[in-house]
C-alpha cells in the first residue's frame, strides 16, 4: 500500500512540467559548480603536489559540490512537500486517501517515501558527475559513498519536517515558507553559534551533515537523521488525525 | 437510494463526511455494513465509494493510471484492476476518454471520472454528495441516469439540496435541518406529507360547482378558474371513474384530469418550517 502511494506520487511529479524544469535546472547548478571546483583544484594543483599528505581531488572538488548540494535540497525540499499534504487538502484530492481503507500511517510514509525517491533520483546525478573524474585519476569512494548517505539522511529529514509543516496548513505557500524558514532558522542558528558545545549544533541537521562530508561515519549523526524524521513523520501522522477531528 | 436532503449549511456534506471516515465524530457511533467506523475504519472503509462535494482528481494523471490507482487503493487486487477499469469506464460512458488527462476533460466528464473513482472497488455501499453540481442541464440529465442504474445494484446515499433530484431518483428520502435529522420516510409519502389527495380537472363546458360537490366521494372543490376545478377526496374513495361518466353523460366536454401532486418544494418548505416552529414552541 505505501509503495503503491509511493509510486502514485512520483507519477505526479513527472507528470508535471515544472518538475522537469527543476530537475534540469538544479543538474545545471551542481555541473557549473562542479566545473568550477575543478578548474580551481586544476589551477593550484601544482602548489598542492608539493604539501605533504595534501588533499585529493575528491575532497577539493567533491566534498564542496555535496555540500552545496545539501544546501540546495533544503531551500528545494519546502517545495516539493507543500504539494503533498497542504495542496492536496486545499484541492480536496487528500479526501480519496482518507475514504480509503488505509490508516493515517500509510498515507504518510508513502508520501515520505514518494519524495524521497524522487530527491534521490535528483541526488544521483552528483555521484555520477563525479564518477567522471576516475577516468582520469583514483577517486576516494569512501568519501563518495559517506557523502551520499549523508545527504540522503539529510534529504529524509527534511522531508519528515517539510511535511508535517505541510500537515499544519491548507495553505501550499505557507507550508512552503514555514519548512524553509525553520530549515534556515536552523542552518543559521548553527553557523551563528560559536560555542563549539552550543545545543544549536546538535539540532541542526547540516550541522550533523558535516561529518559525512569530510567522511566522518558517526553512528551518532545517522541516529540524529533517523530520529529527526520518525518524530516529524509521527507528528504528521498525529496532526492528520487532528486534522480529521477538526475539520 | 437514499436521498439526504436539507438547506445549504444544513450539515449534509458534514454527515456523509463522517460516515465515510474523513472527519471524526466528537460522538456517537457509526457503522458501515456491520462494522463500527471507528473502532475498525480499515475493514469498514473497504465497503463504501464515496464521491466528495470537489470530485478529488489527480488532474495531472490520465483517466486510466487515476482509475487504476483509485482500485488498488481500496485493495482490489492487480490481476483484477484491468476487468473492473473497463467494466467501470463503460458505466460512466468514459470509454472514449481513457487515455486523456483529467485536467483537460470538460467537467461533466470529470464528475463521471469521480463517479467511476466511487464505484470501480464494488463498495456495497456508494455515497454521493451533490454529484450534479455544477453541471450543464443535459449533464444533469446523464449522470442522473447513471446514478438511476447505478441504484439497482448498490445501495447509494446522495446528498442534494434539489428537490428534483430527489423526486426523479430517490426511493427514500432524509431531511436535514441544523444537524439534525427531522424526518425520514419514503419519497412517495413525503409527497403526500401534509397534503389532501386529489385530482384538477379541466371542463369546457363545466356544470355549477355544486353538481361536482354531490359526487360521492369528493369531499371539496374549489373553482380555480372559469374551466378548472380543484377536487379533493378521501383516500379509499376514489370519484374520477364516477366524474368521468358524467362527463361523458352530460357533455361537460372533459379536456384534462390530473391527479394533484404536491411538489416536493412545497411539502419540503412545509417540513422545515414545521420543524422550525417545533424548535420555536419548545
Amino acid at each position: 500500500m505505501i509503495r503503491l502511494l509511493a509510486f502514485r506520487e512520483l507519477r505526479s511529479l513527472f507528470a508535471i512540467p515544472s518538475t522537469w524544469l527543476v530537475l534540469a535546472t538544479l543538474q545545471f547548478i551542481f555541473a557549473w559548480f562542479f566545473l568550477a571546483r575543478l578548474e580551481a583544484f586544476l589551477a593550484i594543483q601544482p602548489q598542492l603536489a608539493q604539501l605533504a599528505n595534501a588533499p585529493g581531488v575528491t575532497l577539493t572538488v567533491g566534498a564542496p559540490v555535496f555540500n552545496m548540494a545539501a544546501l540546495l535540497l533544503m531551500m528545494l525540499t519546502p517545495m516539493f512537500t507543500m504539494r503533498s499534504i497542504a495542496e492536496q487538502r486545499r484541492n480536496q484530492t487528500l479526501t480519496l486517501l482518507l475514504s480509503a481503507p488505509l490508516s493515517g500511517r500509510h498515507i504518510v510514509l508513502g508520501k515520505f517515501f514518494g519524495l524521497l525517491f524522487f530527491l534521490t533520483i535528483l541526488i544521483c546525478s552528483i555521484p555520477l558527475m563525479l564518477y567522471t573524474l576516475a577516468f582520469g585519476t583514483h577517486l576516494d569512494h569512501g568519501l563518495l559513498m559517506g557523502n551520499c548517505v549523508g545527504l540522503l539522511l539529510l534529504t529524509a529529514s527534511y522531508i519528515a519536517l517539510g511535511l508535517y509543516i505541510s500537515a499544519l496548513t491548507v495553505q501550499p505557500i505557507i507550508a512552503a515558507i514555514g519548512a524553509l524558514s525553520v530549515l534556515t532558522g536552523l542552518w543559521l542558528a548553527d553557523i551563528g553559534a560559536t560555542a563549539e558545545n552550543s545545543p544549536w549544533h546538535f539540532i541542526s541537521p547540516l550541522h550533523h551533515f558535516q561529518n559525512f562530508n569530510i567522511g566522518l561515519l558517526d553512528s551518532g549523526d545517522a541516529a540524529f537523521f533517523i530520529l529527526f524524521s520518525a518524530v516529524f513523520l509521527l507528528l504528521t501522522v498525529k496532526q492528520l488525525r487532528n486534522n480529521r477531528r477538526h475539520g | 437510494m437514499l436521498g439526504l436532503l436539507g438547506h445549504n449549511g444544513a450539515g449534509k456534506s458534514t454527515a456523509l463526511q463522517m460516515l465515510t471516515g474523513c472527519l471524526l465524530p466528537d460522538s456517537g457511533e457509526i457503522e458501515i455494513c456491520g462494522i463500527s467506523m471507528l473502532k475498525h475504519p480499515i475493514q469498514a472503509k473497504k465497503n463504501i465509494g464515496y464521491l466528495p462535494e470537489t470530485p478529488p482528481l489527480y488532474r495531472e494523471l490520465s483517466v486510466n493510471d487515476y482509475l487504476t490507482f483509485a482500485a488498488r487503493l481500496h485493495g482490489v487486487r492487480s490481476d483484477m484492476v484491468s476487468e473492473l477499469l473497463v467494466q467501470a469506464r463503460q458505466n460512466c460512458g468514459l470509454e472514449s476518454v481513457g487515455k486523456k488527462i483529467i485536467g483537460t476533460l470538460s467537467k461533466g466528464y470529470q464528475q463521471r471520472v469521480g463517479i467511476a473513482q466511487a464505484i470501480i472497488h464494488r463498495p456495497a455501499l456508494i455515497v454521493l454528495d451533490e454529484p450534479t453540481v455544477g453541471l450543464d442541464p443535459s449533464q444533469i440529465r446523464e449522470t442522473r441516469a447513471l446514478i438511476r442504474e447505478l441504484g439497482n445494484s448498490y445501495s447509494v446515499i446522495l446528498s442534494t439540496h434539489l428537490l428534483s433530484e430527489v423526486e426523479s431518483i430517490c426511493d427514500r428520502v432524509e431531511i436535514m435541518q441544523h444537524g439534525k435529522l427531522i424526518y425520514a420516510d419514503s419519497s412517495a409519502a413525503m409527497q403526500h406529507f401534509g397534503g389532501a389527495i386529489g385530482f384538477i380537472v379541466s371542463l369546457r363546458n363545466p356544470p355549477a360547482i355544486g353538481i361536482l360537490q354531490d359526487i360521492p366521494g369528493v369531499t371539496a372543490v374549489e373553482q380555480l378558474s372559469a374551466t378548472q376545478f380543484r377536487v379533493l377526496h378521501k383516500v379509499a374513495d376514489n370519484p374520477s371513474a364516477e366524474l368521468l361518466r358524467l362527463a361523458a353523460q352530460q357533455n361537460w366536454q372533459l379536456e384534462q384530469l390530473a391527479p394533484l401532486q404536491a411538489t416536493l418544494e412545497e411539502v419540503f418548505v412545509k417540513i422545515t418550517a414545521a420543524e422550525s416552529g417545533k424548535a420555536a414552541a419548545s
